[in-house]
């Protein structure tokens, strides 16, 4: 355990009530929390511990502030036994979503597309600049991420699915009855992506800067 | 010249168990390209093999770094203090500022000029520099920072070179790439000095085998390594094979011919074309010059260079296959507001082929020459680029140039050249990124077919070519394998003869400079490895002290032979290049002697031309007496 995990142990013994989280705080916990069980062997292991109430539960921060600061500080991996020639510390999990998404923001503008408030323009003034977020956008996935179709076939096309089928890469939907194989119609062939490749990302490289602001002196 | 000398093929072991690779490596103007080829399997199963690319860790970002198949050919120099939080996967010396090359330092050439080193070749064959001095990033007095980094041509070579170097040392820790045996691509049209600067390069990035080899000739190359020896059926004895390289920043000219030798082909690049400044960088600034006029307003920096980018977008769009009538043109503001701030046109067909095909690629007559503009008297210290935009009337002129060279020195071609006005190319092959586009290669045939038609020849045919961006990198790494007696060879040689300027003895009149007469010391033709004999005439030198002579290059007398004195020459006959100079020193002569010498050229194996002045017989203290002449020379201090 991390020292600052044993200090909130601290404060714990001193007496300090549970107080309930607000929901936003819980949803920036959450977000973390799903990609770091995602990603993280060891932290996996403790939160199921915690799940199965194996773990011994640490008290809950005093406020709100220290919650957020939890959130945002204690991405890095837990502390595991040091060893004399230590590897470069691994990146956040989170990494590999903020990069890809400073990549479409580099590449297309993804987010000042996003974040720009549409309502006021009309169509050909949204539908020029959505050119530009298609085409640099379309570039960066190209390079990164190859994608494939889950299905071969043309949409509209019939197809039989057999006994067995795949159900996390094909979702049925209609009349379900009965038991396979299934006939029905292609609606979306779907998409998978065959691999992905991330730019390398320095240690002390902060992701988080998604765009760095630009002040021309 | 002693024809006897020409280098035996290498071995095939070569310098030991750790070279394996051939390695080609493409300096670009404006991209990098590395392609390798094992030696043995090569070796062993022949044309079957392909020199295959390999992919360029770089920065790409503040903190992010991914390979791509091509490098550009950009470095950035970080102001101080600025942290661009390195993510290479070697480790970079911290000794010395950092100069970081990749897409990184491309993305900032925009937003900060002064910073970015860009068309950094270019700059190692100007002739009004020297290329050994700190010029780069030039830019106008305006936005230059005060007591800002700058690099000169020959140390951006280097930067280039040594990221490239240990981009293969990371992907091959056993094999470093200063063990293998490099190939390094240089224009066709680099003068002598450019070339031992390239060499010079090399070596301070730690490359240590390495062999020059001219861009348009590897492009045959790797068109004849893709061709799985198909090539034969393919051209014909006689052929005359025009190779045509239109790259970001230069266009390139190569005659090859395919003539017969005891029983089979041999392949002979008998003409280069001048260094060209003009590629499709110029293409794509055209283009944005006019969607700026289309839009109506004035447009900063920033926007300009979006424009351009998107310019090149609409271009390659256009100029593909199935290609719309019409691509949009859109410029995004440089805030998060990206919706409210574009603006907007549209490229037709019409004028991308207004600007480009007829701009660039002008239907013109075969007598058409290209055009030269009066220099205002100030210049800004700049490239000399192209004054005439025209790619075809620079074609039209290389072609008519070298008529003369391919009457004089084609023996089994069998056609007469008399009455003809220009060398007819039989075949035509394709390289570099601009020459992808199907409606350029279609008007340059259509003029080939127009010139010869009118002239009582033939039409030409296409050589269908590999990839044109890589191309280059590929035919050089196969070169490789050439080199160890695997496949045909490209015999080309030396493409200008040389020339040291000579004062003559006429009695000194006050305000009139003594004549200068030109003395040959290299002859046209002389191939790696050779030496042509020394120029009968003695000079006199003086021990201790620095003789610096005149230089003059020609690409078009190639009759002259060492010893060949010119008192007087045809207007653009012979181009001074820079001053060649040696300092004899000497331990055994006293300071103040007179040696006698004689001037000897060779080509080495790199393929740099040595110029050395050699005592005259009975006069030298020892048996290898000799002093280098220098060809490129420090400006006074």
């Amino acid at each position: 355990m991390s020292d600052k995990e044993q200090g909130a142990s601290d404060d714990a013994s001193s007496g300090t009530a549970a107080e309930e989280v607000p929901f936003f705080t819980r949803l920036v916990l959450a977000y973390v929390i799903f990609f770091k069980v995602l990603f993280d062997g060891v932290f996996a292991y403790r939160a199921r511990g915690l799940r199965d109430g194996t773990l011994r539960l640490a008290p809950p921060p005093k406020t709100a502030a220290e919650m957020k600061d939890l959130a945002s500080t204690k991405l890095e991996r837990p502390s595991l036994p040091r060893q004399a020639s230590e590897p470069p510390p691994a990146r956040p999990p989170t990494d590999g979503a903020l990069v890809l998404l400073s990549l479409l923001q580099r590449e297309g503008r993804f987010i000042d597309f996003l974040q720009e408030d549409v309502s006021g323009f009309g169509d050909a003034e949204i539908g020029a600049a959505a050119r530009v977020v298609h085409d640099g956008c379309k570039k960066a996935l190209d390079e990164h991420v190859k994608l494939v179709a889950v299905r071969s076939e043309d949409e509209g096309a019939t197809v039989t699915l057999d006994a067995g089928y795949d159900a996390a890469a094909i979702t049925l939907a209609g009349n379900v009855g009965g038991k396979p194989p299934f006939k029905g119609t292609l609606k979306h062939k779907g998409w998978r992506a065959k691999s992905i490749e991330l730019p390398k990302v320095a240690p002390t490289h902060d992701a988080h800067v998604l765009a760095p602001a630009e002040i021309e002196v | 010249m002693t024809r006897a000398e020409a280098t035996p093929p290498r071995p095939v072991e070569g310098g030991g168990s750790q070279e394996r690779f051939s390695v080609g490596i493409d300096l670009g103007t404006t991209h990098c390209a590395v392609a390798r080829l094992e030696l043995a399997s090569a070796i062993e199963h022949g044309d079957k093999v392909l020199p295959e690319t390999m992919p360029i860790p770089q920065m790409i970002a503040v903190g992010q770094s991914e390979a791509r198949p091509l490098l550009p050919s950009f470095l950035y120099l970080p102001p101080e203090g600025e942290n661009v939080e390195l993510a290479l996967p070697w480790i970079v010396d911290d000794s010395e500022p950092l100069v970081l090359a990749g897409e990184l330092a491309r993305a900032k050439a925009a937003s900060l000029p002064g910073r970015v080193v860009s068309s950094s070749k270019s700059w190692l064959c100007h002739p009004g520099i020297d290329p050994r001095t700190p010029v780069l990033p030039a830019v106008a007095a305006s936005v230059a920072e005060e007591g800002a980094r700058k690099l000169s041509p020959v140390d951006a070579a280097v930067a280039l070179l040594t990221h490239l170097r240990e981009a293969w040392d990371v992907a091959h820790p056993e094999l470093p790439l200063s063990l293998q045996d490099v190939t390094l691509t240089v224009p066709a049209s680099f003068d002598a000095r450019a070339r031992d600067l390239t060499a010079e390069a090399a070596r301070r990035s730690g490359l240590q085998q390495v062999t020059l080899l001219e861009e348009p000739q590897a492009a045959l190359y790797a068109w004849v390594a893709q061709s799985k020896g198909g090539w034969r059926k393919q051209v014909a004895v006689g052929d005359v094979i025009l190779v045509i390289d239109v790259g970001g920043g230069t266009t390139d000219f190569s005659l090859i011919a395919v003539r017969e030798a005891e029983g089979s082909f041999e392949l002979h690049r008998v003409a280069v074309g001048e260094h060209i400044l003009l590629g499709g960088d110029n293409m794509d600034l055209a283009l944005a010059h006019r969607m700026k006029v289309k839009l109506g307003r004035d447009l900063d920096a920033w926007q300009m260079h979006s424009l351009t980018h998107a310019c090149r977008a609409a271009k390659e769009s256009l100029l593909g296959s199935d290609a719309p009538e019409t691509a949009p043109i859109v410029v995004v503001g440089r805030g998060t507001k990206l919706i409210g701030g574009t603006l907007k046109t549209e490229l037709t067909r019409a004028e991308l082929e207004e600007t480009l095909v007829d701009g660039f690629f002008p239907k013109v007559e075969s007598s058409a020459r290209p055009i030269k503009r009066p220099r205002a008297g100030l210049r800004q210290l700049g490239l000399p680029y192209a004054d005439d935009a025209g790619i075809t009337r620079h074609l039209s002129g290389f072609l008519a140039r070298h008529l003369q060279t391919m009457a004089s020195t084609a023996s089994s071609d069998g056609a007469d050249h008399t009455h003809r006005t220009f060398v007819h190319p039989t075949a035509v092959l394709f390289n570099g990124g601009v020459m992808r586009a199907a409606p350029l290669r279609r008007r340059t045939l259509e003029l080939l077919d127009a010139w010869t038609a009118a002239d009582g020849g033939q039409p030409v045919r296409v050589l269908e070519g590999a990839d044109l961006d890589l191309a280059v990198a590929r035919g050089a790494a196969y070169m490789g394998a050439v080199r160890r007696g695997r496949g045909i060879r490209i015999r080309g040689g030396t493409v200008r003869s040389y020339y040291v300027g000579i004062e003559s003895s006429a009695p000194a009149v006050p305000g009139i400079e003594p004549e200068v007469h030109a003395l040959c010391v290299a002859p046209f033709g002389m191939e790696e490895g050779q030496s042509a004999d020394e120029a009968p005439q003695e000079l006199g030198l003086v021990v201790g002290e620095r003789a610096q002579f005149r230089f003059f290059g020609s690409t078009s007398r190639r009759e002259d032979r060492p010893g060949a004195m010119l008192e007087r020459w045809a207007e653009g006959e012979l181009e001074e290049l820079a001053p060649i100079e040696t300092t004899l020193s000497s331990e055994t002569r006293p300071e103040g002697d007179v040696v006698p010498v004689h001037l000897r050229a060779s080509l080495t194996d790199v393929g740099t031309l040595l110029l050395e002045a050699v005592p005259l017989e009975g006069s030298a203290t020892s048996a290898d007496e000799r002093w280098k002449l220098e060809l490129t020379v420090r400006e006074e201090g």
